[in-house]
């Protein structure tokens, strides 16, 4: 599972989804795993106005990345800095989760990641 | 073959375990083989979004409309685990599918610009909860966000299967897979029939659940034995 894909993803626990607390998820013992994925710039400066970026920053220094600059940057920054667009594109397409849990910082939910799937199925307690 | 004898949610949500969810990971890549064409109103909605548009794709099954459009960002869902490890596969790049309920979604409220629900709310086994998924797809929109919901209609004159106006609504769909029997060293090849639980959509019923969750139709139509509706919720003041 990308990292991207985890700043779309919250709790699935109905009453978890008006609370500040259960976005992002929280990574927990994750394997990470590296793909390679084509560079794609106009795809990462279109998508990153829809990307919340204080949830990524809180991801990707969760995930033990180097600290991300506090505003995303914007489309004419990329362009000019080869080296941020790479490591975005790294951080956000290639970096897989394998293996792990996603932990919902409201109720305390565990959602497994396994062979790079997340799973939010409910137990019936939840639902 | 009539169906559906549900009452309760309890009844319902086993109901559909044993004659959807099941089914489905025990098919899966059989029904992958076969689902591969995407339809072209789908594949139309698809591919006039603005690039970088972020949407869901609920009930992405195989993820046969992940690879419509690569200047998006789709997170597809499903209930098979054995349909997501297909839809995940590097030919859907950048695409993304989770394994998770279409009742009970693991998205934020207000967040995307897009959501299609192809060929998943009828399996539903009640009103109630094919208007609760409609909901959910609904909910995860943001201001001016549209989704296209997608179901089996029960005028198909033309189709084979004879189902026709004032016909009965819940039925009970076959799919007989075929497998080869060279490990077990028998001849000639196996066939199993697996009952899948439908509910077919009357002329107009699709949008009077749309609206009956709040939600405003923007355009809907027929397409070759279904009915869909491209909605959205209504723009606040
Ligand atoms: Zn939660």
């Amino acid at each position: 599972m990308k990292v991207l894909t985890l700043n779309f993803l919250t709790c699935a626990v109905k009453a978890c989804k008006s609370s500040t607390a259960s976005f992002p998820l929280h990574p927990k013992d994750c394997e990470l795993v590296s793909d390679t994925i084509e560079a794609n710039p106009a795809l990462i400066y279109n998508i990153l106005p829809r990307v919340d970026w204080a949830a990524l920053m809180t991801t990707a220094s969760e995930l033990g990345f180097p600290t991300l600059p506090a505003q995303a940057p914007t489309k004419e920054e990329l362009e000019a800095d080869e080296k941020m667009m790479g490591e975005l594109h790294t951080l956000l397409l290639e970096t897989q989760i394998s293996e792990g849990m996603l932990r919902c910082g409201n109720c305390g939910h565990e959602y497994r990641v396994k062979e790079g799937i997340a799973n939010f199925l409910l137990p019936n307690h939840l639902v | 073959m009539n169906a559906n004898p549900v009452v309760g949610t309890e009844e319902a949500e086993s109901y559909e375990e044993q004659h959807v969810h099941e089914v489905y990971e025990q098919i899966a890549s059989h029904f992958s083989s076969t689902r591969y064409k995407p339809w072209p109103i789908v594949s139309s909605f698809l591919s006039s979004l603005r690039p970088g548009s972020i949407g869901l794709d609920v009930g992405c099954g195989n993820g046969k409309y992940l690879a419509v459009n690569r200047d998006v960002f789709i997170v597809g869902s499903d209930r098979s685990s054995n349909l997501v490890k297909i839809a995940s596969q590097s030919q859907n790049q950048p695409h993304a599918a989770v394994v998770a309920d279409s009742l009970a979604l693991p998205h934020q409220k207000d967040r995307f610009d897009f959501a299609i629900s192809i060929a998943v709310v009828h399996h539903l086994s009640t009103r109630e909860r094919r208007r609760e998924a409609v909901g959910a797809v609904l909910e995860c929109l943001r201001d001016g966000g549209r989704a296209l919901v997608y179901v089996w209609a029960l005028e198909q004159k033309g189709s084979r299967r004879g189902w026709d106006e004032g016909g009965e609504q819940d039925v009970m769909v076959p799919w007989v897979m075929k497998s080869s029997k060279k490990d077990v060293g028998e001849a000639g090849e196996t066939e199993k029939t697996f009952q899948r639980f439908y509910h077919l959509y009357r002329k107009g019923e699709l949008e009077e659940d749309v609206v009956e969750v709040g939600g405003e139709v923007v355009e809907s139509g027929y397409e070759k034995d279904n009915w869909w509706a491209i909605c959205r919720r209504p723009l606040k003041e």
